[in-house]
């Protein structure tokens, strides 16, 4: 008797690009833009805030992107992406009806959902803030059993005014319940908010520091001093997560690329528990 | 009942816990001020004699330069203070003040505090160390935003 085939799930190869249409093209900043995605060889599989996918420009190379919006909500992946070099300017670049390669999901993510009935710190530098996007969301659909948001407190630091991104976004998160905070390095007159550096603010985030969770993404010394400051405010270590970026270009811990100590950041990482570990490697010189 | 001014420096972030001796030394130079935004508290090379502890609002610290546009620096808000240049002789400005939400402050007299200070060395001293707590912090403020961190290829 001749057996049965039997269906074989497919199995993707994770250093397998799938191909994305791009379906939503949006300008965040000069050089920043937000595109959208939708699968045309079937889905990656299910996202978490702070992942990141592996993008490929096809005939350019390939690159990786935080994913920058809620992957629960019911809409095409988001990527913001900042052109600094050949792979991310033709990412950029690329019109709404071109097609873009997605590896991925990688890495570990805020873990949102742990954050029980906390409240939260979200704090972050330039385009930090566009992998804190999907969690800052997420954040906001916690409820607490009277049916009343957790207390979110968003800080965003950028360069000048006209570098911030998701700017009416942001003004939804307000509207939503979230306490904003922006500050940028330098303005012009007329700028009504604080300039200065993201750690002035945080003193004035109207949070219980001894038990709130803080989400912090940015360039690397704004982390640390960022982290320094939660401290003097009486957070404690573990309640600090952090998200590092390296050059990670396998995704999946093979080609060590983005190793930083003992960790390969796209393996291990991107979102680290500041531990007192963390803040060693961070303060080391090794790159 | 409206505060003493001596109860609104003796519950300033800056000067909270200072002996009340030293509260009310300091109050004997002081009176509270109201701005509205827009307002020009000081300008870069009057003669300074001020000293402001910020309550709530805010002040845009401006430098300006010939030929281009004024750019704000810093900003200085709830809980703050601003004004050393009537600690150091030539004693005038080098920035310029403005208020960018209304403010409510109490002005303390520099010459005033300064003539108390020098005849009450220790008062200076305790004093001395509240400013120069604050000088340490925007001094690293401004060292990290030298770093320009979020220019091209920074963060994640």
């Amino acid at each position: 008797m001749a057996l049965a085939a039997e269906a074989v799930p497919e199995v993707r190869h994770p250093l397998t690009p799938l191909r994305y249409r791009v379906v939503g093209k949006r300008r965040e900043t000069e050089d920043t833009v937000t595109l959208s995605l939708l699968p045309l060889d079937g889905p990656i599989a299910m996202t978490k805030p702070g992942q990141f996918n592996m993008l490929t420009a096809f005939g350019v190379g390939e690159v990786a992107i935080s994913i920058s919006n809620d992957p629960a909500a019911d809409e095409p992946l988001e990527h913001t992406i900042r052109a600094v070099g050949a792979v991310s300017s033709a990412l950029c670049q690329t019109p709404p009806g071109g097609a873009v390669g997605v590896r991925g999901p990688f890495g570990t993510d805020w873990g949102v959902a742990d954050l029980g009935q906390s409240d939260a710190i979200v704090v972050a530098g330039g385009i930090g803030l566009a992998p804190l996007r999907g969690a800052i969301r997420a954040l906001l659909e916690r409820r607490r059993p009277t049916g009343k948001s957790h207390l979110l407190s968003v800080v965003v630091g950028a360069r000048n005014p006209s570098q911030l991104l998701f700017e009416e976004e942001m003004l939804a998160w307000q509207r939503a319940g979230a306490h904003l905070q922006v500050t940028v390095d330098t303005a012009r007159p007329g700028w009504s908010g604080p300039v200065g550096v993201v750690t002035d603010q945080l003193a004035r985030a109207p949070v219980d520091f001894a038990t709130a969770a803080a989400l912090v993404c940015g360039p690397e010394v704004m982390i640390r001093y960022t982290a320094r400051t939660l401290f003097d405010l009486g957070m404690p270590r573990d309640h600090i997560r952090i998200s590092l970026e390296r050059n990670m270009q396998c995704g999946v811990g093979l080609c060590g690329h983005c190793q930083l100590g003992p960790w390969l950041i796209c393996r291990d990482g991107p979102v680290f528990t500041y531990d007192l570990e963390a803040e060693a490697i961070l303060a080391s010189r090794q790159r | 009942m409206a505060e003493s001014i001596a109860e609104l420096i003796g519950r300033h972030p800056v000067l909270e816990g200072l002996s009340p001796e030293d509260v009310e030394q300091v109050a004997g130079c002081s009176h509270n001020v109201v701005a509205e935004v827009g307002e020009v508290l000081f300008r870069e090379g009057d003669p300074a004699t001020t000293l402001y502890l910020v309550r709530r609002g805010q002040i845009s610290l401006e430098v300006h330069a010939p030929g281009r546009e004024s750019l704000v620096i810093e900003t200085v808000g709830d809980g703050s203070v601003v004004g050393w240049s009537w600690l150091f002789p030539p004693y005038r400005w080098t920035l310029t003040g403005r208020v960018t939400a209304t403010l409510g402050a109490v002005a303390i007299d520099g010459n005033c505090l300064r003539g108390k200070a020098d005849a009450d060395h220790e008062l200076g001293y305790v004093l001395m160390r509240r400013f120069a707590a604050i000088m340490l912090q925007r001094l690293l403020a401004t060292r990290l935003r030298l770093l320009d961190l979020y220019g091209d290829g920074a963060g994640g």
